[in-house]
């Protein structure tokens, strides 16, 4: 294998002292501190490290770092698995255990390589036209088991992640030396100036060189005072020039780590100005089989070497279609690696080199499973060249990502082939080599004036974009050349969309997949967009870029969720008598955002058999129910009753003091969203209950029409949900045990009214007594501070024996509101349901009031006698529970549903099953016996009209 | 994420507000036609440019106010009451 160990000084990022043991696919192997996967490997003579995407082609280590499209490696165990990470980003460490992606059982052997023989069935866009006989279906199982990225760990994350803001005056993302001029500059010009660099390391390409004005430009970093996150990259510019930045504090796969770490920062950083150094990507050129395992960016080559000290092979070819190749070609010779050859693609005029320099271009890789050699095509006939590294200089496509994001503008250098921003993004100011700037000198001097600039709130000065020298156009080529080696796209597939006439760039992205997946097309976008100009005769400019969107660089799930997650996702709510409950024996469960009880199951008891003996209890004795989630609000002023007018179906504005009523809310387009009782307190003040689930939204609303409609209104809208506790007592004797508890006898059923509210007292503790009924027995909802909900309980249940009263919870109170015919908002009622489809037609006949949605009542579609209509519905067998959800129709499936059951319980008090439907036409099929039809069975049933028991409402006065 | 200036609390993040829409629709009365109320209750013009909006700082002072703003560049162009009208040159 050609890759080998240099010897020092070569390696400015490791510590030869310092050896680092890991495994890769199960070997152990070593490596230096500092080393990154990938560097690890190739001076392990590792160069085979994946196999491709669709093709299942070796591949070995393509680039040194973000832009890295091959490389993708499977990192840890269990919750810490992390697929698809970068070999070339991923730092060694002692007990690192890295797997391949992409083959079974290895890269070396791979038995998904049989893809490979099938190529010719896979062409760009190969779902759409191939496997479609018999059907896609017979196929997508194999091929989605195939296909795709790595696997993730399914245990849930161990780790922390943290969120952070920032509000610096100038925001530098970069730091290459670009960046840190930038950033010295503003520091020294008093800006509070944030510097962010992906690499442990300041100085960007200048970091692994020897290269003391970076150095210099580093600590003049430091001593200038800005604040520097390392290993930090941008991901994304969001409106408002809003950077995001995600920050690695724990190195994936790191071993011997404790139960939890901090494993990654998201930063969200708000700065007066943006200044973008994030550099340029090498562009590769184009030829057959430049995927082989030892075809490289030249630009990889030479970082493997000066910053881990590894030469990726003994002797190397330079495919050059730029100047700055020559560069390279010498650096690597300073480094001992032997250039055999730079083979310039390029008309002449060429810089001079010492490098035997070939014209001509790449005809064949030679080599199986590795570069064993290039044959080139010259003017002269072929000519082969014994190597062993292929390296592919192709010129540089600047980092424009940020710019875009922002907003900024791009032009095409016809040159350089390369797209640069034209003039700076709102906000944000690029500088160095991602505003097409590549010469040192002016890169500087120009970083330098736009840093000090924005520190001092002045427009930046213009970039002068100069490119990176000659480019030859870019050509298709035969046989396999890779456009995007991530997702095997050939120069054949963009020809093949050309054709097919998918010209623009976001349907060709699309239809070859090109840019796509984890690099989002670093290395590939620009080569593919060069081609399909060349392929359509049209400029690059007229073929543009697809959208750089974020993000820049994958971000994890984790860093994006940070502490919200677990118990902190949604905070829940709890009674005020919680613990009061739970040693009561009550079984909780989460409705919404309240954990409430369901039951109170005894001995031997299910949830259900509870819930029936509950229920029994309050149609025979009484019950005790907690209500405190019950939507509260208070709606005070002058102009309160004129306002619940415009709010509600029912009038509100002729309730007498201590009155109450029940009321249906519905939005401006007529469908019921939230009902509730109303009751007045005095002149100017009202009692609103709204459902549990509602109150915020029935708040924002109210709020909404008040200052939006109705400012001139004197009215204050004030929730209390979580300051009143609310005790209901129900059942016939409901009473009885109220008044051995000590409630005042005023309260009597006698003394008060069904639907009416008192305010009363026990001990010195306020209470707000309605008397109202979920339940269509004399009820009592005692409300009352929250603080003091556990003290009456206990004080209430103390007597319970007397009357054999029983706590019932949620379950319960569903069969007794569903024997009533009771409808729950957003059970009994979706997104259709209007007044008159719940019986509430006369209550919106009577009214005078302009209410909110009342004119949507008045549409034909809202007089349509068809609309689906509340009803009751009794199955022909008592013993079944009809399910809810089953659909209502005239026959099995295939057929129209007619409506579907909403709510249904055995009813105990009659002993059969009761059930509530939506139904076409409802109320004017009573007696009809109809089917309904859930998951292959069919239940008989009748249709009736609710509630089932107690129609006259005799049992709600006591 | 945008940042929008809450008359009352000042520059706050978006996420703390709720945006209700187009701003200046006049409710029809209940003699309105059904094309008007149809019209009132579901059409809304798209404008690539200012666009008058109303706001509700939700998890601040509460207050709804109105907004003109960019619909391209996100710019904030101006910030007022709910009850006045449109400033000029909107």
């Amino acid at each position: 294998m050609p890759g080998y160990r240099l010897p020092a000084p070569a390696g400015q990022c490791i510590d030869r002292q310092q050896r680092v043991g890991f495994t890769f696919n199960g070997r152990a192997y070593q490596g230096y501190a500092g080393d990154t996967l990938a560097a690890a490997l190739l001076a392990n003579g590792v160069h085979r490290v994946a196999r491709s995407f669709k093709l299942h082609r070796p591949r070995g280590v393509w680039g040194c770092g973000l832009e890295e499209p091959c490389a993708l490696v499977d990192v840890g165990s269990g919750p810490r698995r992390t697929p698809n990470v970068r070999a070339t980003l991923l730092p060694i460490s002692e007990g690192l255990s890295v797997r391949s992606v992409n083959c079974w059982p290895g890269p070396e052997f791979d038995v998904g390589a049989v893809s490979g023989w099938l190529a010719p069935l896979l062409p760009a866009g190969f779902y759409y036209k191939t496997f479609m006989w018999p059907s896609w279906r017979a196929f997508e199982p194999t091929i989605r088991r195939m296909a795709g990225f790595g696997r993730i760990g399914t245990e849930p994350d161990p780790d922390h992640y943290e969120e952070i803001a920032l509000q610096p005056d100038v925001l530098v993302v970069g730091a290459g030396i670009a960046g840190l001029a930038a950033a010295a500059a503003a520091a020294r010009a008093g800006a509070r100036t944030v510097l962010l660099g992906a690499s442990a390391r300041l100085g960007g390409q200048c970091a692994w060189q020897e290269d003391a004005e970076a150095a210099g430009l580093a600590a003049a970093v430091r001593a200038a005072g800005v604040r520097i996150l390392t290993r930090t990259t941008a991901f994304g510019v969001y409106d408002h020039a809003l950077v995001c930045a995600h920050e690695t504090v724990t190195a994936d796969g790191a071993a011997q780590l404790p139960a939890c770490v901090l494993r990654e920062r998201l930063w969200k950083i708000r700065a007066r100005a943006v200044i973008a150094a994030t550099g340029a990507f090498e562009r590769p050129v184009l030829f057959a089989d430049n995927d082989r395992p030892g075809v490289m960016l030249a630009s990889a080559a030479l970082k493997f070497a000066g910053a881990y000290g590894v030469a990726c092979g003994r002797r190397a070819v330079m495919i050059a279609n730029s100047d700055a190749a020559y560069a390279q070609a010498a650096r690597l010779r300073a480094h001992g690696i032997e250039v055999a050859a730079l083979v310039d693609v390029r008309p002449g005029p060429h810089p001079p080199t010492e490098v035997p320099r070939l014209l001509g271009e790449v005809h064949a890789v030679h080599g199986a499973r590795a570069v064993a050699g290039v044959s080139v095509r010259t003017g002269a006939g072929l000519r082969h060249l014994a190597c062993d590294l292929l390296l592919s200089s192709g010129g540089f496509a600047p980092a424009v990502h940020l710019h875009s994001q922002a907003g900024g503008r791009l032009r095409f250098l016809e040159e350089s082939a390369m797209f640069v921003p034209d003039g700076p993004a709102p906000s944000l100011v690029s500088v160095g080599a991602c505003a097409g700037m590549f010469g040192r000198e002016a890169v500087l001097a120009h970083a330098r004036a736009v840093g000090e600039a924005l520190a001092r709130e002045c427009p930046a000065p213009a970039a002068a974009p100069d490119g990176c020298g000659r480019s030859a156009p870019l050509r298709p080529v035969a046989g396999k050349a890779f456009v995007d080696l991530q997702n095997d796209v050939t120069s054949a597939d963009v020809a093949l969309a050309a054709r097919e006439n998918y010209r623009s760039v976001e349907h060709l992205k699309r239809y070859t997949t090109t840019g796509m997946g984890t690099d989002q097309g670093k290395t590939s976008n620009l080569n593919a967009l060069l081609l399909m100009a060349q392929l359509t005769g049209q400029p690059a400019a007229a073929v543009g870029t697809t959208r750089f969107r974020p993000p820049f660089a994958p971000v994890s799930f984790g860093a994006l969720a940070g502490r919200r997650v677990g118990a902190l996702y949604r905070p829940l709510r709890r009674l005020p008598a919680h613990a009061w409950h739970e040693s009561h024996g009550a079984q909780f469960e989460i409705f919404g955002d309240w954990v409430r009880p369901v039951a109170y199951p005894q001995a031997g008891e299910d949830l259900n058999a509870a819930a029936q003996r509950e229920a029994l209890a309050v149609r025979r004795q009484a019950g005790l129910f907690d209500g405190s989630p019950l939507g509260k609000l208070e709606v005070y002023g002058p102009d309160a009753a004129e306002f619940l007018d415009l709010m509600y179906v029912g009038t509100l504005s002729n309730l007498g003091i201590g009155q109450a009523r029940y009321g249906l809310l519905l939005n401006e387009n007529g469908t019921l969203v939230d009902d509730g009782i109303v009751a007045r307190l005095s002149a100017r003040r009202f009692w609103v209950n709204t459902t549990t689930a509602g109150v915020e939204r029935t708040a924002a609303a109210f709020e909404e029409w008040l200052q939006c409609e109705y400012p001139h209104l004197r009215v204050l809208i004030t929730p209390v949900t979580a300051r009143w506790a609310n005790l209901t007592v129900a059942g016939p004797r409901a009473w009885d045990w109220l008044a051995a508890a000590g409630l005042d006898g005023a309260l009597a059923p006698g003394r008060t009214r069904h639907m009416s509210l008192t305010d009363s007292a026990l001990d010195g503790v306020p209470l707000r007594v309605l008397r109202a009924s979920f339940s269509g027995e004399l009820g009592y909802e005692i409300n009352l501070p929250a603080e003091r909900a556990a003290w009456l309980f206990e004080r209430v249940w103390a007597h319970a024996a007397a009357v054999r009263g029983s706590l019932y919870g949620i379950e319960a109170l569903q069969i007794l509101r569903t024997e009533k015919g009771y409808l729950h908002i957003g059970t009994d009622t979706d997104g259709t349901t209007q007044p008159q489809d719940v019986g509430f037609a006369r209550g919106v006949a009577r009214k005078a009031a302009d209410f909110v949605g009342r004119r949507s009542l008045l549409r034909p579609a809202a007089q349509d006698p068809e609309r689906l209509q509340l009803v009751g519905l009794l199955g022909v067998d008592p013993t079944q529970v009809l399910p809810v959800g089953a659909h209502i129709a005239p026959g099995p499936a295939p057929a129209v549903s007619e409506g579907h059951v909403t709510s249904s319980y055995r009813s105990p008090e009659l002993g059969r099953g009761v059930a509530l439907a939506l139904l076409k036409a409802g109320t004017r099929r009573s007696g009809e016996r109809l089917t309904a039809y859930h998951l292959g069975r069919a239940f008989a049933a009748e249709v009736v009209m609710p509630p089932f028991i107690d129609p006259t409402g005799a049992r709600l006065h006591g | 994420m945008m940042q929008l200036p809450c008359p009352w609390c000042g520059v706050r993040d978006e996420s703390e507000f709720v945006c209700g829409g187009a701003s200046h629709i006049v409710r029809p009365g209940l003699s309105a036609s059904d094309a008007e109320w149809g019209s009132y209750l579901f059409f809304r013009d798209n404008p690539k440019g200012p666009l008058r909006e109303r706001w509700r700082h939700a998890y601040g002072c509460g207050q709804w106010f109105n907004l003109m703003r960019d619909t391209l560049t996100h710019q904030v162009l101006s910030v007022y009451p709910m009850a006045e009208p449109p400033p000029a040159g909107g």
